[in-house]
């Protein structure tokens, strides 16, 4: 893929070829650590997964005999899955959290509302409604559509109003001071926009058309690049797995897809449908291919933006556990591993800024590529 | 299985506010953004193209100048060899009339001092005949104030007459 990414550079600016071949290598280097960070993530995240499951199955045996015992696989499920309150501090049984307003529409019953307090953290049946295991079910096996206010609704909400509040206020910095250097918060956002437009946009769309996906790449962007950043912060407002939820970047993806298919000139459409050049028979198997290659593009920006940030809060949260479960050992042993726990927490989320950035660029550039596919001009061999 | 299977309301509130998150950006944010960042390029590099004629203009001024300037001394110097040349013929005119003057005026004084200088002559001569015969006479009488000389110039006389 770097090499497609290369030569599409390349080949749509023969004149600017040598400032492309510039960009194009912080591209692949940087599409090369992504390749790196997310192998390594996959890696953890695989053994991540077995060890909780593994703890997960032996804490479920234990529950039984002692309800206080600590499980990490249970607690980073809960942290980094969706939720109905916001939790702040406490145990699972008695926690302390915001409470969020919970939204049903009943085929039977029409739309419920209420909030999530009146669970009591899944002590209590409401209107025939309960949680389990942070999901709501109905008692009387009714079929009926959840559309709650969710820690993560309620993060994108935060970062939607977050992204409003900056990028507005902004622009009417930009209306205000026309023609001028830029001035205080201006800096800071100036250089990315400027990023976005010329080392994404430009260089994987080129000058023509790039202008009309400006706005589309440069929300993806700050969405994700916000939502992850926002992820990594611990406490209220921040701390929810927005993208790390696999429905966010299904949305993104899709909307991705959406953008491309009715953006498809006759050149790319030619390209998938019957590839010039190629002889018949071989079109047979290539265009199935093609037609799936169209799936599949958003399907890989998807699992590897949803992949990246869920691996990257089990990391975090694993290393944290690990205090927890040598303190289950013994009181120092806790205080021990606190050490070395506490700092590779630290570690990673310092690489997990890295990587939130990252994620926004790839998923931002890649989107921008498959654009500048889908408006190419026919190239003149 | 959990983690990979979207939420319908998660889904649905996603799409819903990053559409319009999308359209409230796209129309309040990114294109005034992107439109003044853009007039702020093009106004930078107007001023720069306009800075960079100016400064063509300029040497092609300096130049016309230079040019103007050479014109200017030659023809200084033309003027000013015209004007030598000029006052060299005056002068040099000048020199032949007042030569030319100053002969006529010497002729003229020549001729004066000559005409004067005759007449003086022919007063001098009166005055010194004139003067001669007053001598004479004072002599004469001085001569012939006593009487033995009285008759000396007689017989003197008498003896020129006696000779002849």
């Amino acid at each position: 893929m770097v090499e497609a990414v290369n030569k599409k550079v390349g080949s749509k600016h023969p004149d600017s070829y040598r400032e492309a071949a510039g960009k194009t290598f912080l591209v692949q280097l940087g599409i090369v650590f992504l390749f790196v960070l997310s192998g390594f993530f996959a890696f953890a995240n695989e053994e991540v997964a077995v060890d909780s499951a593994a703890t997960h199955t032996e804490a479920t045996e234990e529950h039984a005999e002692k309800s206080e015992k600590f499980s990490p696989g249970k607690l980073i499920i809960g942290h980094i899955a969706d939720a109905h309150d916001w939790h702040i501090y406490g145990s699972e049984e008695h926690p302390v959290s915001i409470p969020l307003p919970i939204i049903i529409y009943n085929k039977d019953k029409g739309f419920t509302s209420f909030m999530s307090s009146r669970f009591e953290h899944g002590h209590a049946t409401y209107e025939g409604y309960k949680l389990e295991e942070g999901k709501i079910i109905s008692e009387e096996g009714s079929a009926f559509y959840d559309f709650s206010i969710t820690k993560n609704v309620l993060a994108i909400f935060i970062a939607a109003g977050l992204m409003l509040f900056i990028f507005i206020g902004v622009a009417k910095t930009y209306a205000r001071t026309p023609d001028q250097a830029p001035s205080g918060f201006q800096n800071a956002i100036e250089p990315m926009i400027l990023f976005v437009r010329d080392d994404i946009a430009k260089s994987a769309i080129g000058e023509k058309h790039y202008a009309k996906f400006m706005p589309y790449l440069l929300t993806i962007f700050f969405f994700i690049w916000i939502s992850n950043i926002m992820g990594l912060i611990p406490v209220f407002p921040g701390g929810a797995n927005v993208t790390g939820n696999i429905a966010v970047p299904l949305v993104l993806a899709t909307c991705t897809l959406l953008i491309t298919l009715f953006y498809g000139n006759k050149n790319y459409w030619t390209h998938i449908l019957a590839m010039p050049g190629v002889p018949k028979a071989i079109l047979i198997i290539l265009t199935p291919l093609e037609v799936l290659g169209i799936f599949l593009k958003p399907f890989v920006l998807m699992i590897r933006l949803f992949a990246n940030i869920m691996a990257g809060h089990i990391v975090v949260l694993v290393f944290f556990c690990l205090i927890f479960v040598a303190g289950a050992a013994s009181t120092g042993a806790g205080f021990g591993a606190a050490v070395p726990a506490i700092a590779f927490t630290i570690f990673i989320n310092g690489i997990e800024l890295l990587v939130g950035f990252l994620q926004a660029f790839v998923f931002t550039f890649l989107s921008a590529v498959y654009f500048g596919m889908a408006t190419a001009e026919p190239e003149h061999h | 299985m959990k983690l990979v299977t979207p939420d319908i309301g998660l889904l649905f509130w996603m799409i819903v506010s990053f559409v319009i998150v999308l359209f409230l950006l796209r129309k309040f944010a990114w294109k005034p953004i992107l439109a003044s960042l853009k007039a702020r390029e093009e106004s930078i590099s107007d001023a720069l193209n306009t800075a960079k004629k100016a400064k063509e203009e300029m040497t092609l001024l300096k130049s016309d100048n230079e040019k103007l300037i050479q014109q200017a001394r030659a023809e200084r110097d033309l003027l000013l060899k015209e004007a030598r040349d000029t006052k060299d013929a005056i002068i040099a005119e000048s020199k032949v009339k007042a030569q030319a003057e100053a002969n006529k005026i010497m002729a003229g004084a020549r001729e004066t001092i000559n005409t004067e200088k005759n007449a003086a002559i022919a007063d001098l001569k009166n005055q010194v005949a004139s003067m001669s015969i007053e001598i004479a006479e004072k002599i004469l009488r001085q001569e012939l104030s006593k009487d033995e000389k009285q008759k000396s110039l007689m017989e003197n006389l008498m003896k020129d007459i006696s000779l002849n």
